[in-house]
């Protein structure tokens, strides 16, 4: 069971490698995001280190987003999702692996790229420190969550922009709690509370999220 | 037992339900433009100016009720499209579908009366209030399950797509509430709480529950005939509707 | 031993078919016949568990395959108009992902023999990208040549194939019968498969079904 759950994740990761302009896409989108906003706002530095955490933390979703109409897109097209289904392996776990790799490839690099953004808003090295943790336990949330979004609407019109706005809204509380922990750690009020809140969501996604992206793929794929 | 479950399902089939809606649609129409206007009267003319928010403060008796029915409404529909799900019954379904509407009709207005509210009470339209925060993120969990359903061709994938969605709303819900009222505490913002400064009246309670269950009667009325236009959509092809067509002419 | 019982399956407003009953026992090879848009496809997506029928059970040794799942799912082998095979992977590693995901630990050595037994040496380490239609036919194929599932549903598989691949498949499918297996497929072209028992199935026509 264990193997099998490898060797999507293998395999997904295979095929990201002989694909990596799509995983550049995704760090570039966020990077161009995330340097808009002085532009818009003015180089004021004490303004934009108020507005870091937010500012980051909305590029990550939005850049997650961005990520998921190619989730089970592919698999769907080439037919490799319905063997899937078939295979006598529970879905939810070929879903789980599917979300690893996925997030290896689209959430890890935000992950990584987050500190040097951070640094151009001057943010306080504590205030990089957890952003780089919020962001490690927010983004496989986001990542979990999202899957629900892109296999209910796999193979729809217009299923990139819709994917959007289901998952949106039930990724606030990622957001609430991962840029309200760099904020409060800034503020010097300690962001662990949020952070404790931030593992909850991640551990409640984990088992829940899916389960139901299975259950919506059975629905899409019929 | 079976003969149980047999009678479950001809009572869930659409044409069983189809006349019954038909039947309890006038009932529940009557009731609504009793209550509510005998609601609107008290509300007017019935309760008492408030001392500290005047006149400005009547256009509660229609927010709570709309918020209160704008999150009400989630749960039933979340419910009649889990009930969809499992047992595999069509009318659960379309039930899911046709509260939708009615549900964001009901968040948007209690936005809107709130906004209308908000302006003479703290003076601005619009304030990152924990209440109006979730009731704004409600809506657009609404506008999400209706935007689903309208993109999906098959009927029965969209029954089954926006159930998934449902249910994983509700069970979503209350971790909204809770982080969005963690954050309307943490920044300090406006927290002017919506029963602020004035304790109650029994009339003010009294219009306030007339006025809410007017509501329930509208929705009720307006969702059956909702549900009767989506049966006969589903089912045009099938003998009992041409039977009943044939019927009219 | 497949039973299909009552079944009736709905494509959007259509009723594709309805009361639709047969059986098939180990060692038979059943014929879907049918027009384009009678519902052979879906009748086979139904029968491997991808779509749930509006009516009816499908059930497999006596027991519903809604209740078996895994254990039923291990025993079907489903490859249908999309191959499922991955353009950006060698045809040996789609072999052998394909099998890992049917529960089967397919060696190295398996692989390439299996693909070579397919007809493709000398391809079995390109991308299957740059294979022909009838090569990434053949790939999915081969799946068929290192399973021990019981019960193969085919879409089309003679589709895209050459002469040579489509005797090559049909002394596959006769072997698999010949040791007890079951297997269903569609297909436009009249093939002498076997003078095995064979049953035929015609869709179609009023949700009429004739076995």
């Amino acid at each position: 069971m264990f193997e099998t759950f490898l060797a999507i994740v293998r395999r997904d990761l295979i095929l990201a490698m002989r694909r990596r302009s799509d995983m550049l896409t995704i760090l570039f989108f966020f990077v161009i995001v995330v340097s808009l906003f002085p532009l818009g706002i003015g180089p004021e530095m004490n303004t934009l280190r108020l507005i870091a955490p937010g500012v980051v933390w909305v590029a990550a979703l939005l850049a997650s987003m961005l990520a998921l109409e190619r989730l089970f897109a592919i698999d769907y097209a080439d037919g490799a999702l319905e063997q899937m289904l078939l295979a006598p392996q529970p879905l939810s776990l070929l879903v789980l692996g599917k979300v690893a790799a996925h997030w290896l490839v689209t959430g890890l690099p935000l992950v990584l790229m987050a500190p040097v953004l951070g640094i151009q808003y001057d943010l306080s090295l504590d205030g990089l420190r957890v952003l780089v943790i919020t962001l490690l336990l927010g983004t496989p949330a986001l990542s979990l969550i999202g899957a629900i979004g892109a296999a209910l609407t796999l193979g729809l019109r217009g299923g990139g922009v819709l994917v959007s706005l289901l998952v949106l809204p039930l990724t606030i509380p990622v957001l609430i709690f991962g840029a309200g922990a760099v904020e409060a750690t800034i503020s010097g009020l300690g962001g662990e509370g949020h952070m404790s809140m931030l593992a909850a969501i991640l551990v409640l996604s984990l088992f829940f999220a899916p389960l139901a992206a299975a259950a919506a793929l059975r629905v899409s794929v019929e | 037992m079976s003969s149980r479950i047999v009678n479950w399902f001809k009572f869930s089939s659409p044409a069983t339900f189809y006349p019954l809606a038909g039947r309890m649609i006038p009932w529940f129409t009557a009731a609504a433009v009793i209550l509510l206007g005998v609601g609107l009267y008290m509300s007017f003319f019935v309760a008492p100016t408030d001392y500290k928010q005047g006149e400005g403060y009547r256009i509660i008796f229609v927010h709570v009720g709309t918020a209160w029915m704008s999150m009400f409404i989630y749960v039933v529909m979340a419910a009649w499209a889990g009930l969809g799900l499992v047992f595999n019954t069509r009318v659960s379904a379309m039930m899911a579908t046709a509260l939708a509407p009615t549900g964001a009709m009901f968040t948007f207005v209690a936005l809107w009366t709130g906004a209308l509210w908000g302006k003479p009470m703290w003076g601005t339209w619009w304030v990152w209030d924990a209440r109006l925060t979730s009731e704004l993120i409600l809506l657009f969990l609404y506008l999400g399950f209706i935007a689903l359903q309208s993109a999906i061709d098959e009927p029965r994938r969209a029954d089954r797509a926006g159930a998934i969605l449902a249910l994983v709303g509700v069970v979503n819900i209350p971790i909204i509430y809770y982080s969005v009222q963690w954050w309307n505490t943490l920044h300090q913002g406006a927290t002017v709480s919506v029963s602020q400064g004035s304790s109650m009246g029994t009339v003010m309670l009294w219009t306030m529950l007339i006025m809410t269950l007017g509501f329930w009667a509208y929705a009720i009325a307006v969702v059956l005939a909702r549900v009767r236009c989506i049966i006969l959509e589903r089912e045009r092809d099938t003998t009992w509707v041409n039977e009943l067509e044939g019927g009219v002419r | 031993m497949l039973e299909v019982v009552d079944l009736e399956c709905v494509r959007g407003d259509r009723k594709l078919f309805t009361q639709l009953s047969f059986s098939l026992s180990g060692g038979e090879l059943l014929y879907l016949y049918g027009q384009n848009g009678s519902g052979k496809t879906t009748l086979m997506r139904a029968i491997c568990g991808l779509l749930q029928p509006t009516e009816g059970e499908i059930r497999w040794e006596g027991e519903s395959i809604r209740e078996l799942s895994d254990e039923y799912t291990r025993e079907v082998v489903y490859i249908g108009h999309k191959n499922g095979i991955k353009d950006d992977l060698t045809a040996l590693e789609n072999l052998r992902i394909l099998s890992t995901l049917d529960g089967v630990h397919m060696s190295e050595d398996q692989a390439w023999d299996a693909l070579d037994r397919i007809g493709l040496r000398g391809f079995e380490d390109l991308p299957t990208q740059v294979l022909s239609q009838g090569q990434k036919r053949r790939v999915a194929l081969a799946r068929l040549l290192a399973h021990q599932a019981k019960f193969w549903i085919l879409d089309e598989p003679f589709t895209a194939l050459d002469k040579a691949a489509v005797s090559l498949l049909q002394q596959v499918i006769r072997d698999h019968l010949d040791s007890g297996g079951m297997v269903m497929l569609t297909t436009h072209q009249e093939v002498k498969l076997t003078e095995g028992q064979v049953k035929q199935l015609q869709l179609g026509g009023g949700g009429q079904a004739d076995v």
